[in-house]
């Protein structure tokens, strides 16, 4: 999933300068997982800014609403009545959710009321932790399903760099190492082999910005 | 033809490289005092590339104003600051300016550095620089065009011999000597019975390691040392702090002198790689407290 937090109201507030009518827009998918942007995280922005409007003695009208998803049309589309009567949106859906939303109603101003973290898995509760960089070129088959480019700070390909100690990161004592861990999983496995051959420089080609990709079954239809 | 350096490490006898410390700005008058003090006292000297991430000379000029002045330099490369296409271009520099010793390392990472802000590059890691310099000296780069003539390095790398845990170390450190490594400066050694037992490990290649000695400079540096990887016995904290502080750093300069007289006279590995931390004046009386001058 795509992990984000929430900005700070004053840093929110801040875009929101000279504007009477402000919608936010809460996305239902991931950033309700990690309590940055769902509905119950729209609702709660939506009361810090009422307060601190109020206490500053201005008027603001504030609209709540929450999406299944930002990132696809059918759920924006509903949007265009209730959007119209608003002077700006809000968006705490990701990076991703935002861009769509910005997109699709080109005529309003849209900011952003999150930073998007990273893509990681749920750890505990309240906790998450990075797991993927969407590098486009899955090596975890040879690293024992520990991904190296994510979780090595400095996403080394052969090995632990000098900095490591105790099976920690030099970057963060609290980290793991990301080469010890994979060493001790491949020694576990019986699959230490798989490491000791030397893995070529990553081909970053397969990563330019910004990805666009069309799944096999409709590549013909978008030729024509 | 093999630099002189080459050489040494071919030639069995025992070889010292001693590290030279550079400036963070352009006052290089001390520097330069250095480089002549030291040029002709030990096998090369090695110069390094924004060391522990913080921001100072270029390594590659600094390297040519040793081969100016007489001296053989190590040029250290990082994989932090540069993607492949600057180092391969860095790496052609070099030989064109008569530079022909590099030692390959991984880099700090950018947040310990002075400019923790920076987007670090690491393209390629230390072992695929490595392959890097391989292919170069071959002709061709890293994107498969041919050269307009090769250039040729005697190129190393380093080695952590007191890592914990010792086996993804060791498992990279055999890598690296399949990725071309001819020779290895270790991080810091100070208990001598440990680095043996990396030896033992070494010793099935064909490769020569240089031990690292660090200068300790007084005996809180001593207590306060917080490197990954090295240990300071308890003992030789207590040696510093039992001169009092005027004498501490003569203390140090003894302490280093064993630890190399020890490593020479035993043989356990093919010399040591001094890293006086600016405190370079002192690096003859390091020599002398060992009887190598």
């Amino acid at each position: 999933m795509i992990v984000a937090e929430r900005k700070s109201v004053d840093e929110i507030k801040q875009t929101l300068e000279g504007y009477k009518k402000i919608l936010i827009v809460g996305c239902g998918t991931c950033v309700a997982v990690c309590m940055a942007g769902g509905e119950r995280e729209v609702g709660i922005l939506a009361s810090l800014l009422k307060m601190s409007f109020r206490m500053e003695g201005k008027e603001v009208e504030i609209g709540e609403v929450t999406v299944e998803r930002q990132c696809d049309k059918e759920f924006l589309q509903p949007l265009e009545e209730k959007i119209k009567d608003y002077q700006v949106v809000v968006s705490l859906a990701c990076g991703i959710g935002i861009q769509f939303l910005a997109e699709m109603y080109d005529s309003k101003v849209v900011v952003p009321g999150v930073n998007t973290r990273f893509l990681g898995s749920n750890e505990g509760e309240g906790v998450w932790r990075e797991r993927c960089r969407a590098c486009g070129d899955c090596l975890l088959a040879e690293t024992g399903g520990i991904c190296p480019v994510t979780t090595c700070a400095k996403g080394l390909l052969n090995g632990p760099c000098g900095g490591t100690n105790d099976g920690k990161c030099e970057v963060d004592k609290e980290k793991d190492c990301a080469w010890t861990l994979i060493y001790q999983k491949l020694e576990k496995l019986g699959k230490l082999d798989t490491i000791r051959a030397i893995f070529p420089p990553k081909n970053y080609q397969v990563q330019t910005q910004p990805a666009r990709m069309v799944h096999e079954v409709y590549q013909k239809g978008e030729d024509e | 033809m093999a630099s002189p350096f080459k050489e040494a490490l071919d030639s069995e006898k025992f070889v010292v490289t001693a590290e030279i410390s550079l400036p963070k700005g352009i006052t290089i008058a001390e520097m330069l005092e250095n480089i002549d003090l030291l040029k002709d006292k030990v096998a090369a000297l090695n110069v390094a590339d924004n060391q522990d991430a913080i921001m100072r000379l270029n390594p590659l000029s600094v390297c040519h104003l040793i081969k100016e002045s007489g001296g053989e330099p190590i040029l250290q490369m990082n994989c932090r600051d540069r993607n492949r296409l600057a180092l391969q271009s860095d790496l052609l520099s070099a030989h064109v300016l008569g530079i022909h010793n590099v030692l390959c390392i991984t880099g700090d990472h950018t947040t310990l550095g002075d400019h923790s802000e920076a987007k670090p590059v690491y393209d390629l890691d230390s072992v695929q620089l490595l392959q890097a310099v391989k292919s170069l000296q071959e002709g061709k780069d890293l994107g498969g065009s041919e050269l307009f003539g090769s250039p040729q390095f005697c190129v190393g790398a380093i080695v952590v011999p007191e890592a914990n845990p010792i086996e993804p170390q060791l498992l990279k450190f055999e890598k690296k000597v399949n990725a071309g490594s001819a020779f290895f400066q270790t991080q810091a050694v100070f208990d001598v019975d440990k680095f043996r037992n990396f030896m033992k490990f070494a010793r099935q290649f064909k490769v020569k390691i240089l031990a690292g000695i660090v200068l300790l400079e007084s005996a809180d540096m001593a207590q306060g040392m917080n490197i990954p990887g090295v240990y300071i016995p308890q003992k030789l904290i207590e040696e510093m702090a039992s001169v009092g502080k005027e004498k501490e750093l003569a203390k140090g300069v003894e302490i280093a002198g064993k630890i190399i007289k020890q490593i020479k006279e035993e043989s356990i590995c093919d010399g040591v790689h001094i890293m006086a931390g600016g405190k370079e004046k002192v690096v003859p009386d390091i020599l002398t407290a060992s009887g190598l001058i």
